[in-house]
């Protein structure tokens, strides 16, 4: 029987609950959203008592379905306002999976300010349920998260850790919650959305998980499982960009700086121009060969989580042959990269890792630099003051909150006009006046603007599922299809990245509907994908409307308008009503 | 005769090692010669050529090359 686990924050107290009958075949980001939905005041005040951060991993999460080993992180976000869903990969999810908890629901908010726990979650194997132990986590509090990792781990062996960094602690709005990958780093984030200044709020700093003897996740048909299992794989191990030494494994996301760069849709020094003068610097070929010169050995990457087949995380070397940080994926190195005219994989390197140790999103930290940059607090390409200004946000210094509570913020407060946010959340590295769909899918997202929530790039750039005309604008029916679909991989728990695969080959998406039945006894057909995303994005967008939000939220930022990006020479042209039929025509 | 600008990228650079990442390099064709022609004379197997793109735009193996082109020549690739 799965439960749901609610911790009360208030006085340290926890409750188990059978899942309820209406949760059943929710999961992931439909579970989390539906929580927010049903329980959260949308008029509550992000980071006060009444808001509550939800953890939920996905339906085939825990099972030995491939690539599948995600959490979705729900609350109502401080940087948006609106509702919130960032998930990531990590051992942390399918460990929860196996204790049969479908949920965390974290509420409430302890009296004493400054004061952080931790959650100590062990499966109690004669009672044959999970057990809680709230334990102070003040001795780790201000401090390097690649610092503290190795402690808990040496603390209590073989875990898997969820928690916050500074970022979180000091409740920035632009604050991620971070988990443990494969070798222990902390660097995987549901980072999006300010959701570390939520646990932050609550006086939460770790959730410690030990699932040695939980049970693992039950299957209602083990054989439509186990045949859908087999699509799925099949469809990961043949295709070019997911199987193993193909494109993602060889060069890692990066592998999108060129040909975004090629396409003019490359956003360069704060979305000022569509191509950057060193995008072959930081690209993932200069990755894949950099590291092959310091290390003298060609080396492809690995699993960000347990039982990934595509592999895509890597990890960048220094000169000497020593780790400078892992990982380095496209977004973050475009943010840090032409998004702030900085042409070094050595920079970007170290502000990710900065981002890893404080608890950051790298997307919107690089967003927001850019903007220091063209306030002129520092230069575009200036990298040793913007890793100078990075420890200031480490330190919680004004300056440092000031670039720590967003783009948007920082924007105001240093008098830029070009801020390239839509409700309040900054765009990553898709130039939407050079490629039209996925502007529309940051205008309408229900989460600001986030290429995740409906990845158009396939077919608009990749010719994945097709090829379109970057340029086309009459794309609501194309944005409203990948929001859909994506609120459902969402919720399966398997990671964005199989879309590549099951777009362009039919039996992989049959097979994750069939994982999906297998685990919950469902008779879901593909049919019941586009009805599944649907409904979670009803749930998402009548909590933003409660929480005062309408279709003027769903609009880009006015000098996307006016302004025209080279080297297209294309402002933002899409009609209002066009946005307005992604969710209404 | 036209002379065109090619660049190769991720693992289409093998076919023409010793370049650095983005690099252009000139290539002669007869007028009137189209991308397919551009990746055969370069001897790319074509089911490894995935994406092309003629001064910034995306093209089809029709499309025909006019002197002076930029074209970025791309095998699958994916990320986010």
């Amino acid at each position: 029987m799965a439960t749901i686990l609610r911790i009360n924050m208030a006085d340290r107290t926890y409750t188990l609950e059978d899942l309820p009958e209406k949760y059943k075949y929710l999961a992931g980001r439909g579970l989390t959203s539906t929580i927010v939905h049903d329980e959260v005041d949308p008029l509550c005040h992000p980071l006060g008592p009444n808001n509550k951060l939800i953890l939920s991993p996905g339906i085939v999460t825990g099972t030995s379905a491939p690539t599948s080993a995600r959490i979705s992180v729900g609350a109502k976000s401080p940087l948006t306002g609106g509702i919130k869903e960032a998930n990531s990969g990590s051992g942390f999810p399918p460990s929860l999976a196996k204790m049969g908890i479908r949920a965390i629901i974290v509420e409430g908010q302890p009296e004493e300010k400054d004061e952080f726990w931790m959650v100590y979650l062990t499966w109690d194997g004669e009672a044959g349920r999970p057990k809680v132990e709230f334990l102070p986590a003040d001795k780790y509090v201000g401090k390097n998260l690649y610092k503290v990792f190795p402690k808990l781990l040496k603390r209590f062996g073989q875990v898997n850790i969820a928690g916050i960094g500074v970022a979180g602690e000091n409740l920035y709005n632009n604050s991620g919650v971070v988990f443990d990958d494969i070798q222990g780093r902390p660097s995987r984030y549901a980072g999006r959305g300010g959701l570390g200044a939520v646990m932050g709020s609550k006086g939460l700093k770790f959730i410690v998980l030990d699932a040695k003897g939980a049970p693992g996740v039950e299957l209602a048909n083990k054989e439509l499982f186990n045949q859908g299992r087999k699509k799925l794989t099949e469809a990961l191990m043949q295709h070019d960009i997911t199987k193993p030494k193909g494109a993602l494994n060889s060069y890692g996301t990066a592998v999108l700086i060129n040909i975004l760069n090629e396409a003019g849709g490359l956003p360069t020094r704060n979305f000022s121009s569509g191509r950057f003068e060193g995008a072959a610097k930081i690209a993932g070929e200069a990755v894949f060969e950099g590291n092959k010169e310091r290390l003298g050995k060609e080396l492809y990457n690995h699993a960000c989580s347990p039982g990934c087949i595509i592999q895509c995380s890597n990890t960048w070397y220094n000169p000497d042959g020593t780790e400078l940080v892992s990982c380095q994926e496209y977004e973050s190195i475009w943010a840090f990269g032409a998004n702030c005219g900085i042409d070094s994989l050595d920079a970007t390197g170290e502000l990710i890792r900065l981002c890893n140790a404080y608890g950051l999103d790298t997307i919107e930290m690089g967003t927001t630099m850019a903007v220091a940059m063209e306030s002129g607090l520092l230069e575009f390409g200036d990298a040793d003051t913007a890793i100078a200004l990075m420890r200031e946000v480490g330190k919680g210094t004004p300056v440092g909150r000031i670039l720590g509570a967003g783009t948007a913020t920082t924007a105001k407060v240093l008098g830029v006009t070009r801020a390239p946010v839509v409700k309040g959340q900054a765009m990553p590295a898709y130039e939407p006046r050079a490629v039209k769909g996925i502007g529309m899918v940051y205008a309408t997202s229900t989460m600001g603007a986030d290429h995740t929530s409906g990845y158009t790039i396939c077919p608009e750039i990749l010719g994945v599922s097709g090829k379109v005309d970057q340029f086309d604008r009459d794309k609501a029916a194309l944005a409203r299809g990948f929001l859909e679909a994506t609120a459902f991989i969402d919720s399966s728990g398997h990671c964005l990245f199989i879309a590549f695969a099951i777009l362009d080959i039919a039996s992989g998406f049959e097979g994750v509907v069939e994982e999906c039945n297998g685990v919950l006894g469902t008779n879901w057909t593909m049919d019941d994908v586009g009805r599944i995303g649907k409904e979670v994005l009803a749930k998402e967008r009548a909590f933003n409307l409660a929480a005062g939000m309408s279709n003027k939220d769903d609009r880009m930022p006015e000098f996307m308008k006016i302004e025209t990006l080279p080297p297209h020479n294309v402002t933002w042209d899409i009609p209002d009503e066009t946005l307005d039929a992604v969710f209404g025509g | 005769m036209i002379t065109v600008h090619a660049k190769l990228f991720a693992t289409l650079r093998q076919y023409r090692p010793g370049l650095s990442i983005g690099e252009a390099f000139p290539v002669e064709l007869p007028d009137g010669a189209t991308v397919g022609d551009l990746v055969r004379q370069l001897g790319l197997p074509e089911d490894q050529v995935k994406l092309v793109f003629v001064n910034a735009l995306f093209r089809g193996l029709d499309h025909p090359l006019a002197d002076g082109d930029e074209v970025g020549i791309f095998p699958p690739v994916g990320g986010g």
